[in-house]
């Protein structure tokens, strides 16, 4: 079976969930094995295997955490010519297509990001994208070197497949520190109560038609268990934090359903969330575009259509 | 200081874009623009040579057909002082190892203390040439920033990383790019759109930049298009006019849904 590496993307060891998708993904191509960058790989190595990583590839030197993408680089470049792996998966993040960029231009490899999906092909594995804001498919493989793909959030579902994980550490060879970036700081997302927007199967947003502020969104996700999500419009006027920017320029989420209140549709956010599964509408314009996406639409004042939903929420659960 | 500015020549987002037969972006059905993205990247080279003063040069470099012109016209309307268009048959095609590689010798050829780009452009939005220029350079790459300054022969910004932000610093030369917070971009007035006609544009081949021809375009290209299609048009549902009930009517939606 051959090998296919997979970037762990993980918080001090708290291995995030889309890593589980790609492991999920890379078993259909091969045999998975884990990459992990950094401390904290001990509490990750049980999960890593529950979802079948056969190694786990440990690189804990102090230039992971002082350098940005660089040392990842660095590391898988070094490791893909040691493991002859068949593909190099990573998450699609700003982090993760750079380090896949730069790993595919030193390999002399081909690259794709942004893939919803991967499967085995006859010339190694096919992907498919969602491009020009989601209006098209598109499928792709690579045709040169050692495929790299970087895989979007819920892309699948990740299923266990249980296996006892070899751990070796490796040793990395950092390249110049005069060609690196150093972190001055760090300051982790907060992993709040709900759910990470990326990965949520809910999604409820809120637009320059919240009108400052955001409690009447957070109530209805709290009574859905879903994450919060906002326009670029309502992040711009400061009423939400830019990490919940769902669009072109912020996430692209891809929930099984997505509430949009006082949102008008640009393309832009479209870009964001054409992908949902359902799309919910409220809007009090009858002419908003968003409403030529919606599975359900109303076309009334959010203030007034929120609150109401909430109770008839609690009303129906107990 | 010599700053380089990255720009692309973009199908406008607002216009139903679609593929030719080969699976290449078709470019000819729909006008194109500067990509608002790059905007952010002139807007802050801009403002780095107003704090500088004098001794800042600003050139815009694009690869693409003669149309590109456009946006370098553009851009140079915004401010700046020259301009270099790469533009060569053989590069038709090119995935962004084959761009990313005649961007970096165009850089060399002209010299540079900082490169500046968009996050992304908003056709292929893959937002990896930066990062790709850093490598072929051997430069930091400071990506994805805002809050940018320049000082004392070092970069700086704040980065949203994937699981992070960060605040990040590399030193010059170097590459940056830049996202749709770093600040406002301005329009071009009156003047600025007078001066830039008197402006120089110097067009390049791949002959003069000594790429070789097979390393980019369809030839160079490193992976494959199989099929493309368009997402079938979403069936638009029932939309109710609040009457009093809609909230409640949408709670009976999502439980036959089975999301309550
Ligand atoms: C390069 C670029 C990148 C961009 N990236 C993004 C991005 O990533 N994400 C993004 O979202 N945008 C992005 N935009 C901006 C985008 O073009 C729109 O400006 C933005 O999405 C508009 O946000 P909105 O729908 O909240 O505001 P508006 O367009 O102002 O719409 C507000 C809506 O609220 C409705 N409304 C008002 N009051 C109520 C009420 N009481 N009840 C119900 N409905 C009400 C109105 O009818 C209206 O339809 C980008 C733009 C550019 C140029």
């Amino acid at each position: 079976m051959p090998e296919i590496l997979v970037l762990v993307d993980h918080t001090d060891g708290a291995v995030h969930k889309p890593t589980l998708e790609l492991l999920t993904l890379a078993r259909r191509l091969g045999e998975p094995s884990a990459v992990f960058l950094g401390p904290g790989a001990d509490s990750a190595t049980e999960v890593l295997g529950r979802y079948g990583a056969h190694k786990v590839y440990v690189v804990d030197a102090p230039e992971v955490g002082e350098h940005l993408v660089t040392p990842a680089v660095d590391a898988l470049t070094q490791l893909a010519g040691r493991t002859g792996a068949a593909a190099l998966l990573l998450p699609s993040g700003p982090d993760g297509k750079e380090t896949a960029a730069r790993v595919a231009l030193r390999l002399g490899s081909g690259l794709i990001t942004d893939a919803v999906d991967v499967v085995p092909g006859p010339d190694g594995p096919v992907t498919e994208q969602s491009v020009f804001a989601a209006t098209y498919q598109v499928t792709a493989h690579v045709t040169r070197g050692v495929p790299v793909i970087t895989v979007k959030p819920n892309a699948t579902a990740p299923e266990p497949a249980p296996v006892t994980p070899l751990v070796e550490k490796q040793d990395v060879a950092f390249g110049p520190a005069s060609a690196a970036v150093r972190v001055l700081a760090r300051t982790p997302r907060e992993r709040g109560d709900r759910p990470e927007l990326t990965e949520a199967d809910i999604v409820v947003s809120g637009g320059r038609g919240v009108n400052g502020d955001f409690t009447v969104i957070e109530r209805v996700a709290d009574a859905l268990g879903a994450a919060v999500g906002a326009s670029r419009a309502a992040v711009d006027s400061g009423w939400y934090p830019h990490r919940h920017q769902v669009g072109q320029t912020g996430a692209q989420v891809s929930p099984q359903l997505y509430l949009a209140a006082g949102i008008s549709g640009a393309i832009q956010h479209r870009a964001g969330m054409q992908t949902s599964k359902t799309i919910v509408v409220v809007n009090k314009d009858a002419d908003a575009p968003l409403f030529e996406l919606a599975d359900h639409g109303v076309v009334g004042d959010l203030f007034e259509v929120l609150p109401q939903l909430v109770e008839e929420i609690r009303r129906r659960r107990s | 200081m010599k700053i380089v500015v990255c720009v692309k020549h973009v199908p406008d987002a607002a216009a139903d874009r679609t593929f030719t037969e080969d699976g290449s972006t078709d470019r000819a059905s729909v006008d194109s623009l500067l990509s608002e993205l790059d905007e952010y990247a002139i807007e802050q080279a801009l403002r780095i040579a107003e704090a500088d003063g004098a001794d800042t040069e600003i050139s815009y470099l694009t690869v693409g057909p003669d149309d590109a012109r456009d946006a370098l016209r553009k851009a140079l309307a915004m401010g700046g002082d020259s301009a270099i268009h790469v533009s060569d048959e053989g590069i038709e095609g090119s995935d962004a190892f084959g761009t990313s590689l005649v961007l970096a010798r165009a850089i060399e050829r002209h010299g540079f203390d900082l490169v500046l780009c968009g996050m992304a452009s908003t056709d292929g939005a893959m937002g990896v040439v930066p990062a790709m220029l850093a490598e072929r350079l051997g430069v930091p790459a400071v990506t994805h920033v805002e809050g940018l300054t320049v000082d004392d022969g070092t970069v700086s910004g704040r980065r949203e990383g994937d699981g992070a932000t960060v605040s990040v610093q590399g030193t010059l030369p170097a590459v940056v790019s830049v996202t749709d917070r770093s600040g406002d971009a301005r329009y071009p007035s009156f003047k600025g759109i007078m001066a830039a006609k008197r402006k120089p544009v110097e067009t390049l081949d791949l002959a003069d930049l000594g790429v070789d021809p097979a390393q980019v375009g369809r030839s160079g290209a490193r992976s494959a298009v199989d099929t493309t299609a368009r997402r079938p048009p979403r069936t638009k549902g029932e939309i109710v006019v609040d009457d009093g009930a809609g909230g409640a009517g949408l709670a009976a939606f999502l439980t036959a849904r089975k999301f309550i």
